[in-house]
Order: structure tokens, then C-alpha cells, then sequence
């Protein structure tokens, strides 16, 4: 029986790396990461993971180790953080279109500068367009399930891309939470061995990663995008089928009393569970408010996100991260897409706060979503407002 | 030409050593030509090809691949013997 212990969001994520029996793991330790690869490295040490711990010189060498180790088959991982994310950057785009099949989890930081190594989205937005999937955890039990079947999701048939799943550093990373760690009888049943055609084997040799001339790339790329988009359906049916198995389940769009709400605040990681408390609250004092977070960032759910938010009229939408100079915070830009097209299209209020690991607090949130309603109304000078600093 | 639809997963190349149909010759601007009678076989043009467009004739003489060689006239540089000229393409 899986049992509930108390336990390090890290450690979860590690637990689950077990538990899938990964093949490879290339990491470089970065802070908030630091706590899942050391805890990776110890079970490899200690003979309870059968796997290669590839102890390399930089993200850049963990990254392109970790697509060497997928193309010959092998299940492959790799964690990282905000300026070991930037520094892996050049080479997350090629295990996208080479759709090598790997897991990464990525402990949101702030970007330098002034240097921070504590949480936000903006290592997020800035790998946005590399052609991972990409999903986000709110709490440490969501970190352990949605790691164990991103590995199924990324090697299955129909979608062979890599994976990132995203969660808070420290806010998440850090803490420690009551989860349930998976059984390794149930998770065998739920993870199949990794099949993967094209692996390198010099018996029937194959070239990855080849040059395209411009008479070929436009086809590559759309090749590679509608892929990626119709992975959203499996990712669905894997969430689906994880549900059906261990009774908790996961959506593109996670929804919080939106049926009948006017205002709906949009949100995306950890401070989702610390805005549900403020919507608890106005809604104690009759006020249509629901909360909507967004679970898978890529491909995105424009569908799901329109049917979640169909009564809404205002919704106000938190950034972790700033789009310097451009038009809302990058979370809102995707959500005004969205609606740009609806008829009835509700306002979408675009609101930065929480940089730099700064925290939001309840009242912080109903604060929010009382400007958010007031700019609706009266309208404001800017395109997006910072939230949360001292003027 | 391939549509979107036929690109393999991954655009992945199944068939070993396909670059060489790739008409790397389209970008020469200049071509080698040799003046057998300087040539004395020495093989240093062959050597110092940066793509393999330099083979040997029965004969003992370079062999020039035309469908390959971008012209980059280090062949004409190196020959000691001044046995190699570039010239214009043409077309
Ligand atoms: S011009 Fe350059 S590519 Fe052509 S044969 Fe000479 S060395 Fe080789
Ligand atoms: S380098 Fe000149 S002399 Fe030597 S084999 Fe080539 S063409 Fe002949």
C-alpha cells in the first residue's frame, strides 16, 4: 500500500525518479534543486536505484548528456533551476525536435539580476517556445504524481517529447508535506518499460539531429508543432488513467468555485493553494469569485480555459515573472489570446507580483482581485500593474 | 519534395550516409582545375580537402568530385607544384 509520509517536496520528486527506475540521470546541483539530485545521487550510490549518475561540468553538458542518453533508449532525467535552466537553454530545443523522449524538473527561480535564488516564473517564461511539454505543480503530492507520469506521457507512442514539470523553488522545493509516495508495484503497473524505435544501435544505424536546408525546416517545425499540440490529448488520457488507478486526478485547467463566477482570478503554481483561501473568503461574503489555475502551460489548453471560464466577466490574471516593456505579464498575454476571438469576451486585468521569491498572502490576493475589479470598471494608465512593491 | 505529413518522427534520417546525395557543388563559386602535366602525385591536395572531394584516378592522378566540392580552393593553395587553378564558375 502506498502510504502518506511527511516528507521534503524534493525528496518526493527524487521518490519518483526511483520509482519510474530511470536508466540515466545527468545533473549539475543548482540551488533550489540542489536537494533532488543529491537525494538521486545517494540512491545511486547506495545501490537502490540501478541507474548512471552522470556527474557533468555544467547544465549545458547535463542537458546534451541527457539526449545522448534518451536517443540510445535509455529513461533519462535531469533537474535544474533559473540560471541553470539559461544555461541549458541552447540545447532544450534539440531533444524537442528530435523528440527524445526525458523528464525535467525544474525548481522555479528568479533570474539574475540582482542574482536570487529564490522563486519565481521568469526561468519559466524564458524557455516557454523551446518545444517541451511543460506542466506545473502546485503542492509536493502533485510534484510525485505528475513527475511519475510525465515519464509515460513523454515515451508514449503518440507523443515522444520531453517533458518539464515545473514547481515553485522553495516555496515548494523546501518545504515539507504530508504525500503519498507511490508503491513501486503500482507504479510498474502504470509505467511501461521505455520502447523507443529510432534508439542509436549500430545494427541499424540512424542520424539524429541532422542540418535542414530551407527546403525542409518549414516542414520539420510544422511537423514538430502539430505533435506537440495533439499530445494534449494523450497527456489528458494518461491523467486520466493515473486517476482511475490512485484516485487523484489532474486537469489542463484546475478549476476553484468558477461555475457561477464573475470574477475569476488566474493563477499558475504554488500561490494557486494561498489564492483559493481569499476566494474562500469573498465568497463567504456573496461575491462570484472563483479561481482558475493553469496546470498544463504547453501545449496550451485554450479549449479547456474557455469552457472553464465561461461565466466569468472579469478575469484577473497573476504573472510571477515580467515581460519587460511588453504587453501584460506572459501568463495574461496567453490568456487574452484565448478570448481574443469570444464573442462575449470578459475583461482580462494583467497584475505582476511575487517576484523574486516576495511572498502573496490572502489578503494580498483579495487586494488583487478588488483592483483587478476596479480597473474593469474605471480602466487604468498602464497595460499591467506591479503589485506588491513599495512606492 | 517531402510534405509536413511525411517528416519521419524526430526528423530522423534512416538511411546511412545520405548527405553524400547533398549537391554541395551548388555553392561553388570557383572550381578547381588541374594541369596534369605539374602534377606530380604527391596526394597533398587529396589530404588537406576539407570535403573529401579529392580521390584518385587508376592513373595515380587526383580525381575531382564535381558533385561535392564547394570550392574552396585550398587545394589550389596548397599545391606546391602550382598544378591546381581556380576559376569562375560560369553558370
Ligand atoms: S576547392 Fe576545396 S572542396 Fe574543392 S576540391 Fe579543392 S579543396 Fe576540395
Ligand atoms: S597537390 Fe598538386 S601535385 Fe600534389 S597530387 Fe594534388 S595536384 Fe598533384
Amino acid at each position: 500500500m502506498a502510504k502518506k509520509v511527511g516528507t521534503e517536496v524534493s525528496f518526493a520528486v527524487a521518490d519518483a525518479v526511483k520509482l519510474a527506475d530511470v536508466d540515466v540521470i545527468a545533473a549539475y546541483p543548482i540551488t533550489p534543486q540542489t536537494h533532488i539530485v543529491e537525494k538521486l545521487s545517494e540512491y545511486v550510490a547506495d545501490g537502490e536505484l540501478d541507474a548512471e549518475y552522470i556527474c557533468v561540468e555544467s547544465e549545458h553538458s547535463a542537458m546534451s548528456a541527457c539526449c545522448g542518453s534518451s536517443a540510445t533508449g535509455a529513461r533519462t532525467f535531469t533537474a535544474t533551476a533559473g540560471q541553470g535552466l539559461e544555461l541549458m537553454h541552447e540545447v532544450l530545443t534539440i531533444p524537442a525536435s528530435s523528440r527524445l523522449p526525458m523528464v525535467a524538473a525544474i525548481c522555479n527561480r528568479a533570474l539574475s539580476g540582482p542574482l536570487s535564488v529564490w522563486g519565481d516564473h521568469s526561468d519559466l517564461m524564458g524557455v516557454r517556445d523551446t518545444g517541451w511539454i511543460q506542466i506545473i505543480a502546485e503542492n509536493g503530492q502533485d510534484v510525485h504524481d505528475l513527475t511519475i507520469a510525465a515519464f509515460k506521457i513523454s515515451e508514449h507512442k503518440d507523443v515522444m517529447f520531453p517533458v518539464m514539470v515545473h514547481m515553485d523553488g522553495f516555496h515548494l522545493t523546501h518545504v515539507i508535506e504530508p504525500i503519498v509516495i507511490m508503491d513501486q508495484e503500482d507504479v510498474d503497473k502504470f509505467l511501461p518499460p521505455f520502447e523507443y524505435n529510432n534508439k542509436l544501435d549500430p545494427a541499424s544505424p540512424v542520424s539524429q539531429g541532422t542540418y535542414a536546408p530551407p527546403h525542409i525546416y518549414p516542414e520539420i517545425k510544422k511537423a514538430q508543432d502539430v505533435a506537440l499540440v495533439n499530445s494534449k490529448e494523450t497527456i489528458k488520457a494518461i491523467w486520466k488513467e493515473y486517476g482511475d488507478l490512485f484516485g487523484r486526478y489532474y486537469n489542463p485547467i484546475e478549476t476553484y468555485k468558477t461555475d457561477d463566477a464573475e470574477t475569476i482570478l488566474v493563477t499558475m503554481g504554488s500561490f494557486s493553494e494561498t489564492a483559493s483561501l481569499a476566494i474562500d473568503k469573498l465568497r463567504e461574503q456573496g461575491k462570484k469569485v472563483g479561481l482558475l489555475r493553469v496546470r498544463l502551460w504547453r501545449p496550451f489548453p485554450f479549449a479547456e480555459l474557455r469552457d472553464a471560464a465561461k461565466s466569468a466577466k472579469t478575469m484577473i490574471v497573476l504573472d510571477r515573472a515580467l515581460s519587460f516593456g511588453g504587453p501584460a505579464g506572459p501568463l495574461c498575454s496567453e490568456i487574452r489570446s484565448a478570448f481574443y476571438q469570444e464573442k462575449n469576451r470578459p475583461q482580462i486585468i494583467s497584475f505582476i507580483s511575487g517576484l523574486g521569491g516576495r511572498d502573496i498572502d490572502p489578503e494580498d490576493f483579495e487586494a488583487m482581485i478588488a483592483r483587478g475589479e476596479d480597473i474593469a470598471k474605471n480602466g487604468s494608465d498602464s497595460e499591467y500593474e506591479i503589485l506588491g512593491v513599495r512606492e | 519534395m517531402l510534405s509536413w505529413k511525411d517528416i519521419p518522427m524526430g526528423a530522423i534520417v534512416q538511411t546511412p550516409g545520405s548527405a553524400k546525395e547533398y549537391r554541395t557543388g551548388d555553392w561553388r563559386s570557383q572550381r578547381p582545375v588541374w594541369d596534369l602535366s605539374k602534377c606530380i602525385k604527391c596526394g597533398l591536395c587529396y589530404i588537406y580537402c576539407p570535403d573529401a572531394s579529392i580521390g584518385w584516378k587508376d592513373d595515380g592522378y587526383p580525381q575531382w568530385d564535381e558533385f561535392h566540392c564547394k570550392g574552396c580552393g585550398i587545394c589550389a593553395t596548397e599545391c606546391w607544384t602550382k598544378a591546381i587553378n581556380l576559376v569562375e564558375e560560369t553558370e
